[in-house]
């Protein structure tokens, strides 16, 4: 497993999201793919984007859901909060997927596996109007 | 193009609907994709395959094609999808350009385009995931009043928040009023030449597409290198005024130069002009929106809060999406400079799936044959008067309703009104479309005239008469202006087969088009591209003409001719000479191309 830096993505401000998704794009790209659905991280509407956009980031629960509820133990829970994927563990029986109430645990429809943030913060550059950032855990 | 191997593949796939038979199928169309790369080049082929030339526009036959093209949602801006049909308004083919979420659930369901065929015998939506199309039926949405309802219910009713696109038509659209245009998300539209109707002849509702694959890059080094270096143009100056202002910014500039059609383009100059600028909307800007991939966010919503009048501690707040078409359409062409009248008017149109800028001229247009008694109040049953926002607020839903013969004719575009009740000489419209609002000079109102889709967007025309007129420069001859025109036009099909939004042609110049597609491993070069633009210009024409187009029979209203523009009056024989260059430029290539 990669080294990384113990750190959170955070939302500074949903207002200011303008639904352009440069972000989403963004983190597709640092795996080299074109097109929103490889992304870790989701902008919907808010009941229609009239009413504006969540911005769904995984918060790198201390003690989360998602690994408590994986069978394999493909989930492996970091030392300051966040969580890392073994794929080769990986079943994709979607129990991580029900297990976030804030429906951070995203799919892969190509690979049947979870999406889950690496929290590397790849994407915070992509956004044009400084809607996310990352904070040290 | 040559050697574009993957890239093409990876988009190629076209889904066909047969909405007669409730079929669908998909197959591979490298052979389209290599050769015209996507969007337009590849739609007019599709067209031209699927559409009879003499087919009915209203009729099972017409064909609708929406297509996108190799950068779609890929690189920044590249946000547009180009739908092709036979248009109701003008009878032959037809393109309306459109953004939002449309054009990157369509690329990545894994489609290059798709051809909806037939017609249903009741009303449907489809629901497109991946290849796979769902028939929905539509009764319960068909004939809701507000066209945003349609697409909340439909929100809740189909899965993929955040990776679809909900595509639907509003009242006018079953009504078949044929400037009726097809609402995207909320705010995006293909707008203009009657898309909407054509959907409703079809008993089409709404398209929900799914877009949830990706596709593996060529040369993902070299293409991060070219995204980041598109995507800081984007963010600069070449988009500034889309971002700042938005399109709205240009009020105030037209109005001083006296191009801003007022009443019914009787003036370039509008005494009410401050209440309908950018900067006065500014005041109740309430939102910031962008098309997915677009960093520039120049969708505008304003705020209307508005007490009601019989529970006075009860408001709504509602939000209303402006851009200049709009501010001038339903503001200064009406005479309207009431703010929040204007924005109300707007919001009738965005409910009821009208194409704002006809109907604004349709209603204009009306406002003044009322005024010199060639129609009555027994016609437009409402007293139509330059800025009385509510009595064309009331107007545009009989424009929907048709309650009388007056508004059917009305709600066949004002070409078909005039010819019915006169006054043609104030009807102002091209080829049937009605036109978006620059009254800048003699460029302008040709390209009007001769441009593939009668459109402003064909050529940017009025940015031609505006530098003109800000150097103090004269017209060039309309020979040469028709080159001019020509080849802006050819190297906007470029732009609009790859397909990237008009507003960013200023951040894709030729070598940076060129740098994105060698990263998608496209082998091309500025000169091929060029080439491939004035091939789909030339396209476009000759399929207008084999369908019964007579560039020579387009109307210039009189009312045109004798308003002054900043680069003075515009003549009719200028138009003529330029529309008889336009002709043997076309024919010319046409002996050149054939075999």
């Amino acid at each position: 497993m990669q080294a990384f830096k113990a750190q959170r993505l955070v939302v500074l401000d949903a207002n200011k999201c303008v639904g352009c998704q440069l972000c989403m794009l963004g983190c597709s790209s640092r795996l080299g793919y074109a097109g929103p659905a490889k992304s870790h991280l989701l902008i919907r509407s808010a009941g229609g984007i009239e009413r504006g956009f969540v911005v769904v980031v995984c918060r790198a629960c201390e003690d989360p859901p998602c690994s408590r509820v994986c069978p394999t133990g493909a989930l492996t829970n970091l030392p300051k909060g966040g969580v890392r994927l073994q794929s080769s563990k990986c079943i994709g029986c979607k129990n991580c997927v029900e297990a976030c109430d804030i429906g951070a645990v995203l799919w892969d429809e190509e690979l049947e596996k979870p999406l889950i943030c690496i929290q590397c913060g790849y994407c915070v550059d992509f956004c044009p109007y400084g809607v996310l950032g990352v904070e040290a855990l | 193009m040559n050697g574009s191997g993957d890239w093409v593949k990876e988009i190629s796939k076209v889904l066909y609907i047969d909405l007669s038979k409730k079929t669908f199928w998909s197959e591979r169309r490298e052979d389209l994709f290599s050769k015209w790369l996507g969007g337009i080049g590849v739609a007019v082929q599709l067209y031209k395959e699927e559409t009879p030339r003499e087919a009915d526009p209203l009729g099972a036959e017409n064909a609708v094609v929406l297509a996108v093209g190799p950068l779609t949602a890929v690189f920044p801006m590249g946000s547009k999808v180009i739908s092709v049909f036979k248009s109701p308004l003008t009878g032959t083919m037809a393109e309306s350009h459109a953004g939002g979420r449309a054009p990157a659930a369509i690329r990545f369901a894994g489609l290059g385009a798709i051809v909806i065929k037939g017609a249903s015998e009741r009303p449907v939506y489809l629901v497109i995931d991946g290849e796979k199309v769902r028939f929905k039926d539509a009764g319960t949405l068909w004939g809701m009043r507000s066209a945003e309802t349609v697409g909340r219910v439909l929100r809740e009713a189909v899965p993929g928040a955040g990776l679809r696109t909900i595509m639907r038509i509003g009242r006018a659209g079953e009504r078949l009023v044929r400037y009726a245009n097809v609402i995207i998300e909320t705010y995006r539209h293909f707008g203009r030449m009657g898309l909407g109707a054509v959907f409703g002849s079809k008993k089409l509702k709404a398209v929900v597409i799914i877009g949830r694959k990706s596709s593996k890059v060529p040369k993902i080094r070299e293409y991060r290198q070219a995204y980041a270096e598109i995507l800081e143009v984007a963010k600069g100056p070449a988009t500034k005024k889309y971002h700042d202002l938005g399109t709205a910014a240009n009020v105030l500039p037209l109005n001083k130069l006296g191009a801003l059609p007022t009443r019914n383009f009787s003036s370039g100059r509008f005494e009410g002009a401050e209440n309908i600028s950018g900067e006065k909307l500014l005041e109740s800007l309430s939102r910031r929106l962008s098309c997915v991939g677009c960093p520039v966010a120049c969708i505008h919503l304003a705020a209307i809060r508005e007490q009601y009048e019989d529970e006075k501690y009860f408001y709504k707040v509602e939000n209303v999406p402006y851009d200049y078409e709009l501010l001038y359409s339903l503001g200064s062409n009406l005479g309207v400079s009431d703010t929040v009248g204007m924005l109300k008017l707007i919001k009738v149109v965005e409910e009821e799936g009208l194409d704002a800028i006809s109907a604004g001229v349709a209603l204009a247009w009306a406002t003044e044959a009322l005024e010199k008694g060639i129609v009555t109040k027994e016609h437009t049953l409402v007293e139509l008067k330059w800025g009385d926002w509510r009595s064309y607020a009331q107007a545009l839903k009989y424009i929907v309703e048709q309650p009388n013969d007056f508004y059917k004719a009305l709600a066949a575009g004002v070409k078909v009104a005039a010819a019915k009740y006169g006054g043609e000489d104030f009807a102002i419209e091209y080829n049937g479309l009605e036109p978006a609002g620059y009254h800048t000079g003699p460029l302008f109102h040709l390209s009007l005239a001769i441009g593939g889709r009668h459109s402003h967007l064909d050529a940017g025309a009025y940015g031609m008469d505006e530098g003109l007129a800000s150097a103090k420069a004269k017209p060039p001859e309309p020979e040469e202006a028709v080159k001019t025109i020509a080849a802006e036009e050819s190297w906007r099909q470029v732009l609009n087969s790859l397909a990237v939004c008009l507003f960013g042609r200023k951040v894709y110049g030729p070598s940076l088009v060129v740098k994105a597609l060698r990263s998608l491993g496209y082998e091309t070069s500025e000169k091929e591209l060029e080439e491939l633009g004035k091939k789909i210009y030339l396209e476009r024409h000759l399929r207008k003409l084999e369908e019964g187009f007579r560039p020579e029979g387009v109307r210039v209203a009189k009312r045109v001719l004798e308003t002054p523009t900043p680069l003075g009056n515009v003549s009719e024989e200028y138009i003529r000479r330029g529309i008889a260059a336009f002709e043997e430029m076309i024919e010319r290539h046409r002996k050149l191309q054939a075999p």
